[in-house]
């Protein structure tokens, strides 16, 4: 959808005009009072549910969006129930303006030069496009890391536009480790030969060497240490069991893992988008504005509140969505938290947990739907 | 806690009889919440608010499925998410005897609510004192379980209890005992198989 009007954002800047891509599914109702909006992490897309068919009607391969185990007909967040709406934000590289387009002032590429873009200015993007649905209330805002703090600063930003929100695997703000990591990935693209300060594309070339290395980094994260030990452990890549003695092959399954991981994420994910994102995340701390209070910045919200973590999750761990709770409490919000012992860290939030999806199912029929 | 609660749905003659304690319109906090059914009660008949605590991963989800807010944490790790006075009524109902720290969080429960009202098998009800002359360790309705897989790690009494409470120095408001939901209040330490405190800070 084209978005004539400019937007101005947190840093001062301003987007003149842009373009968000969208999916929908299910039905809107008569009093439209069942619109679920989903909010996507940092390599996601408006693509949230169901598959995309070739020009023959068949089913394209790895085509499910990504959210298809938690939304769809029948499933935790149910599209025969709920019109549920992906959005793919501002800066992003899937359709939405980003980076790779044109700028309209200019007519050049944006590369480096796309604004930076913040969690707040997503959400008011995302409150216009359900402007322009004829939405006003939203059932739900929902999503997982990243997301999940676009779902909380729905409620601040727009707390009577908001019936519920669910934040999955999410914090109030990344600590210093977490900003550390971004920093790392970072680094890596940016110090990539063939970045050209963010101008990349003007050259013909992509600076997949740094987006590998950012996305093996990030994967490490979003991994436990259970789980890479039960998944690779120990084993060689080679079957014949023999040490190659080398440094620089691979020599160990986990490396040969993290390669693959690499080198698919930098076929598809543009540098530049990766760099805008990670420092959205950064940016965000609604508390900042409160004097580090988070139970006074919470105090605006006026959403019912389900929270779900993960306890193997160290990138987005339990503490953090307990500090949520903690200030929701202290504000008297309707707020259930469920604490998931699941082993697959912070990507278990993506994964199948019948307690998860079962706790969040629980939620959409009980109180979603009330 | 670790035993979901007896009848999901409808409440016990027992829980009815504590649910009549709660003050209408109280903010309440339930401290081992099992399925929410007292909590929903309290919400539903009485006109109060709040939150249940649970550790249990199935009875959080049937909190949540009829629609009570309940937070996942483990009560031995304390009550930190909660401030000072913030509740009206804390309850701690059949929960006492699965805790480790049982006087830490009679303390912690006294600490976030204005007041407080705990539930346990009483031990010292007679079959229990007859079982032990016996040279056995009772098996009864409200204590079912054999010595050696019970999730019951203490056991006291009524008088026990009270004891406690006065060495934390809570004010004992009301104490009776509870048998097949009627009010015990003479001899109620021989007399009745669960015991019922209402207590606030002194």
């Amino acid at each position: 959808m084209h978005f004539p009007d400019a937007l101005r954002l947190r840093s001062g800047a301003s987007i003149r005009a842009y373009d968000l891509s969208y999916e929908t599914y299910g039905r809107l109702n008569a009093d439209r009072s069942n619109a679920v909006l989903i909010c996507h992490a940092l390599n996601a897309s408006h693509h949230v549910a169901g598959v995309y068919l070739d020009d023959s009607g068949r089913v394209k391969e790895k085509s499910e969006g990504w959210w298809d185990n938690m939304i769809g007909p029948g499933k935790p967040v149910d599209t025969e129930r709920f019109f549920v709406i992906g959005v793919n934000n501002l800066g992003s590289c899937f359709g939405s303006t980003g980076p790779m387009q044109a700028n309209p002032d200019t007519g050049e590429v944006y590369g480096a030069d796309f604004p930076v873009v913040t969690v707040q200015d997503w959400v008011n993007a995302q409150a216009r496009l359900l402007d322009a649905l004829g939405i006003r209330t939203l059932a739900a805002v929902m999503g997982g890391s990243l997301g999940g703090m676009q779902a909380l600063s729905w409620t601040l930003q727009h707390p009577e536009r908001v019936r519920h929100a669910v934040v999955v695997a999410s914090a109030p703000n990344l600590t210093a480790e977490n900003i550390a990591f971004n920093e790392v990935a970072r680094r890596a693209i940016v110090t990539d030969p063939d970045f050209h300060g963010g101008h990349f594309y003007k050259h013909g070339v992509l600076p997949k060497r740094g987006l590998r290395i950012a996305r093996m980094i990030g994967h490490i994260t979003y991994l436990s240490d259970d789980v890479m030990n039960e998944k690779f452990g120990r084993q060689l890549r080679n079957d014949s069991g023999a040490i190659k003695f080398s440094t620089q092959d691979v020599e160990f399954q986990i490396e040969s893992y993290l390669r693959y991981q690499g080198d698919k994420f930098a076929e598809y994910f543009d540098a530049n988008t990766y760099l805008l994102i990670t420092r959205a995340l950064d940016y965000f701390d609604p508390a900042r504005e409160f004097g580090g209070d988070l139970s006074g910045a919470l105090a605006q919200a006026r959403a019912k509140f389900l929270l779900v973590s993960f306890t193997t999750d160290w990138r987005f761990s339990p503490a953090r969505s307990r500090e949520i709770v903690k200030a929701l409490l202290a504000n008297q919000r309707d707020v259930s938290y469920a604490e998931i012992d699941a082993p697959h860290g912070h990507d278990a939030f993506l994964l199948d947990d019948p307690r998860y999806l079962g706790v969040v199912r629980s939620y959409f029929n009980s109180k979603v739907a009330a | 806690m670790n035993a979901p609660r007896q009848h999901p749905g409808a409440l016990t003659a027992d829980q009815l009889s504590i649910a009549r304690l709660v003050p209408s319109g109280s903010h309440v906090l339930d401290l081992g919440c099992g399925t929410g059914a007292l909590l929903d009660h309290l919400i539903r008949e009485r006109g109060c608010s709040g939150y249940g605590v649970e550790i249990d991963d199935a009875n959080v989800q049937a909190c949540v499925a009829r629609g009570v807010n309940v937070i996942q944490f483990n009560l031995e790790d304390g009550l930190a998410l909660f401030g000072d006075d913030s509740f009206d009524v804390v309850l701690q109902i059949d929960t006492l005897q699965h805790l480790r720290n049982a006087e830490v969080m009679l303390r912690e429960t006294a600490r976030v609510g204005r007041t407080a009202i705990v539930a346990f098998p009483n031990f010292g009800h007679w079959p229990n004192r007859l079982a032990v002359l016996r040279g056995r360790m009772p098996v009864t309705r409200v204590l079912p379980y054999q010595w050696y897989d019970t999730p019951n790690i203490r056991v006291g009494t009524l008088k026990d209890f009270d004891a406690l409470a006065r060495k934390n120095r809570l004010q004992v408001l009301d104490a009776f005992g509870l048998q097949d939901g009627q009010e015990i209040r003479l001899w109620p330490n021989a007399r009745a198989s669960r015991a019922v405190f209402k207590l606030q800070r002194a």
